[in-house]
């Protein structure tokens, strides 16, 4: 086990640095400069931007600065914020419990219904509950989440005003933030009302980022379920006589589960791209909203950074879900 | 762990205030920061200069003439070189967990705060890496300010390069806040020099409580303000970058007040029996620069023809919903000086085909560049292309549209040569003409670096704004602002499309807000019923 956590980390070590250089190359690709936006609509003369470019650093030759960005994470320093000229690494620690709290929310929703939903699904093939959950979760998986998140507010919250709109928990409420998370902080302030005022906030947009997710789950989920129910070993633990119950649940379902998890762990990915629209609409103080910001105003290094770290992260889910398999699967780890 | 012990005191003091006024406005930008000295976003500026600052001179409430403010008067020299400000006494700053001020405002704190953003090689001008000063250095401070004097406590003295008549609207300008220099040594003894961002201290009518990062913003009203004391006891800023979420919050009571609402939503806003909006011809223009160095353009003719052949009232009405005025000026009618008398050109497309006959133009093809954003003063710049193309066809000319990206079509716009006519526009920053008409048509702005997208260059319309800007009597100045806009008008380097108009939607129980024309949200005179 040891050895196949040790190759697993090995392979961390080129997809980082390909990552710092996709990281550091996209946001230059992007036409258009820093000063430029920061000038806007009254310009700024050649002189003054030469010097604008020279203080950020930007005169030097590309290549020159890819190492000197590297040289700097080497020492763990992510760079400043153009923008805000905070670090950035400051700002991705204040910013990220608010993505986390929201996308583990959003991944519990779809997991719990995703699952049970694919499975009675595969099990009831064709039938009406099969059709109408898969059609569902056909839809679902091609909503505009933009659209999606706004439909929801102005029902839920406009015409039958059962959840806030929008925010972390209500203005009145006013705590130290201890974790970040705020169903903790909530918790831990002792305020009458705050965790419920929390909870609330977190309904909408957890639906709306599970949203994707759950249409894939449940979709993967049945696939899996049905191709494993026609293995040999389930019809034999039928034939004699096991309760269809024990079947599905021991049998089917564990090793349905190795695809299910790895599409779980993939989904990490779709919910940061999710979480850049939810957290807009939603005005959720997270690292989605945060790199649109940067991204619109090319601010370098809170991209670069900002993707490196959102990728590390990915990886490093990516490489806990390897690791399930193990858990899952004890085949995997021999191999 | 102090951050812990501010709030749990700050948390105190609300609750012992159990009974106290909180208004909600539902921002739309998140700060970049607190001090207001190296940002240029209004909404960086609604969050820090106005609430928690003041400046020597202010705009008075709901007008962008200038009143007293932390001087309390002024002597201009016979030649309009040397300003003299008598600053006001007894002004309290503001106080937070590491910093309790042993003095009053001074002139100290008037020479540092300027001194800080002009001088290289002060201490302070480089507090944070990276930080630069583009307001300062736009509004070309660094050449007008020769020197600053102190004369005594409270009175100091500036010393400019030359005559300059909007200095005092400049000086008003929230990148001129006045910060604390007795604040600033403290910070910089404890060697935390960058909580002058993130912690401010003022002089204004809130202070500053705390600021969750892309969330919200509190403040609390400052009890020992030298002005009018605010009404409200706590203000919140709820950030909320989407138009239609904010306009979803303001029904739902979740904030009192919101700033651009979409023009799409503002029939509905009106027909809601909660809500009210508050509108006002905003101090912008939106205009189409022809390149007047290229031919044909470079003939005022041909430039007035093509002028005649596009609808406005069109453009008025399908692209910004009419909510705008027609622009027959290249200042909005709210600015002094603003001339009335002229007549716009009319749209007469057979005119036009006449005109262009008549100056020898068949088979004409242009570009017209769209802007890829939306900005107060053009909501569509796409569709208003599409109706000027329509338009233009009508009278044999051929348009294409092309776009760039943001910063690069701000760049290509100024190259020499363009090819095409650009949309663009402008909002004021101050409310004196100097700041349109100088900025964007005079022949110092044509040249790399400037705004002058026609790259006009008329010597007697510059000569115009160069003594209106060296005189200093205002109905002087708005004879030849006014003069000025006659040979505008005359050589047509633009088609001036809209002025657009500025919404603001708030609750019912709101009273007492009041709209400026610069487009700054200041909550000192509101009032909540309960």
């Amino acid at each position: 086990m040891v050895r196949f956590i040790l190759s697993k980390l090995l392979y961390l070590v080129p997809t980082f640095l390909g990552i710092t250089i996709i990281a550091f190359s996209f946001v230059r690709i992007l036409p258009g400069d820093p000063v430029l936006l920061m000038a806007g609509e009254r310009g700024v003369t050649p002189e003054r931007h030469a010097e604008l470019s020279a203080q950020l650093g930007y005169d030097k030759p590309v290549v020159l600065q890819y190492f000197d960005f590297l040289g700097r994470l080497m020492h763990g320093d992510f760079g400043n914020s153009l923008v805000t000229k905070k670090p950035v690494l400051s700002e991705f620690l204040t910013l990220f419990p608010a993505t986390v709290e929201l996308g583990l929310c959003a991944i519990i929703i779809a997991t719990l219904i995703g699952v049970p939903v694919g499975v009675m699904a595969a099990i009831r093939r064709g039938s009406w509950f099969d059709q109408i959950s898969m059609t569902v979760a056909l839809v679902g998986f091609s909503m505009p989440i933009f659209w999606w998140g706004l439909l929801l507010i102005i029902l839920f919250s406009g015409i039958l005003g059962w959840t806030p709109v929008s925010g972390r928990i209500n203005l009145l409420y006013f705590f130290p933030n201890v974790t970040g998370f705020m169903l903790i902080d909530s918790v831990l302030s002792g305020q009458k009302g705050a965790f419920a005022s929390a909870l609330s906030h977190l309904i909408l947009p957890s639906i709306v980022l599970a949203t994707i997710p759950l249409a894939v789950i449940a979709r993967q989920t049945r696939s899996a379920m049905l191709e494993v129910m026609s293995e040999d070993y389930v019809r034999t633990a039928r034939a004699k006589g096991m309760p269809p119950f024990r079947v599905i649940g021991i049998h089917a379902l564990r090793n349905a589960m190795i695809p299910v998890v790895t599409t779980i762990g993939l989904q990490i990915g779709v919910l940061m791209a999710g979480a850049i629209l939810t957290e807009t609409i939603f005005s959720w103080p997270g690292i989605g909203k945060w790199m649109i910001d940067s991204i619109s105003r090319r601010d370098y290094p809170v991209v670069q950074s900002g993707l490196l770290l959102i990728a590390a992260l990915v990886m490093i889910v990516n490489l806990l879900v390897d690791l399930t398999y193990g858990l899952i699967n004890p085949r995997i780890r021999v191999k | 762990m102090k951050t812990l012990l501010a709030m749990t005191s700050a948390l105190a003091m609300m609750a012992a205030a159990a009974e106290a006024k909180t208004f909600v406005y539902c921002s739309e930008a998140s700060p970049e920061g607190f001090d207001p000295a190296p940002y240029t976003a209004g909404g960086t500026f609604d969050a820090s200069a106005h609430p928690i600052f003041n400046r020597l001179t202010e705009f008075k409430k709901g007008t962008t003439e200038v009143e007293p403010g932390l001087a309390e008067s002024w002597d201009v020299s016979a030649d309009g070189t040397e300003y003299t400000f008598h600053l006001r006494k007894g002004v309290k700053w503001q106080s937070n967990e590491k910093f309790t001020p042993t003095r009053d405002f001074n002139a100290d704190d008037v020479i540092f705060s300027y001194d800080r953003q002009g001088k290289a090689d002060h201490p302070w001008h480089q507090y944070i890496p990276g930080i630069t000063y583009e307001y300062y250095t736009s509004m070309d401070m660094p050449n007008l300010i020769k020197s600053i004097e102190k004369i005594d406590d409270y009175t100091v003295k500036f010393t400019l390069s030359q005559p300059e008549a909007p200095f005092l609207a400049n000086i008003a300008m929230p990148f001129a806040s006045i910060v604390s220099k007795e604040y600033a040594d403290t910070l910089a003894a404890a060697g935390t020099m960058e909580d002058m961002n993130n912690m401010p201290i003022g002089t204004g009518p809130f202070k500053f409580v705390a600021y969750q990062k892309d969330a919200v913003i509190r403040y609390a009203k400052n009890p020992d303000y030298w002005g009018t004391p605010a009404i409200i006891d706590d203000l919140v800023f709820a950030i909320t970058p989407d138009a239609a979420v904010r306009l979803q919050k303001l029904k739902a009571g979740e904030c009192h007040l919101m700033p651009y609402p979409a023009p799409a939503d503002i029939e509905a806003i009106r027909a809601d029996a909660n809500l009210k909006l508050d509108e006002q011809a905003g101090l912008n223009v939106g205009y189409l620069a022809y390149n007047t160095t290229v031919a044909p353009f470079d003939n005022p003719k041909v430039r007035k023809a093509l002028n005649m052949a596009i609808n406005k009232q069109a453009i008025v009405d399908a692209v910004f919903q009419g909510a705008a005025a027609p622009a027959k000026n290249p200042i909005p009618p709210t600015m002094w000086s603003y001339n009335d008398a002229i007549q716009d050109d009319p749209y007469d497309p057979e005119a036009a085909k006449a005109m262009l006959a008549e100056a020898g133009v068949t088979d004409l093809s242009m570009k017209i560049w769209a802007m890829p954003v939306q900005r107060p003063y053009m909501p569509n710049a796409r569709r208003t292309a599409e109706l000027m193309q329509e338009d233009l066809s009508k009278v044999g000319v051929t348009a294409e549209i092309v776009s760039y990206e943001w910063g690069e079509y701000l760049q290509k716009s100024m190259e020499a040569g363009r090819d095409g006519a650009v949309i663009l526009g402008w909002t004021g920053d101050n409310g004196d003409p100097d700041n349109f008409l100088s900025v964007l048509l005079s022949c110092d702005s044509a040249g790399e670096g400037g705004a002058n997208r026609a790259f006009w260059c008329n010597e007697d319309f510059s000569k115009l704004l160069k003594d209106a800007k060296i005189t200093a009597d205002p109905a002087e100045r708005t004879a030849l602002y006014e003069q000025a806009q006659v040979i505008f008008k005359d050589q047509a380097p633009w088609f001036t499309i809209a002025h657009s108009t500025q919404y603001v939607p708030m609750s019912n129980k709101v009273s007492g807000f009041v709209m400026s024309p610069l487009g700054d949200f200041t909550f000192e005179t509101v009032d909540i019923a309960e």
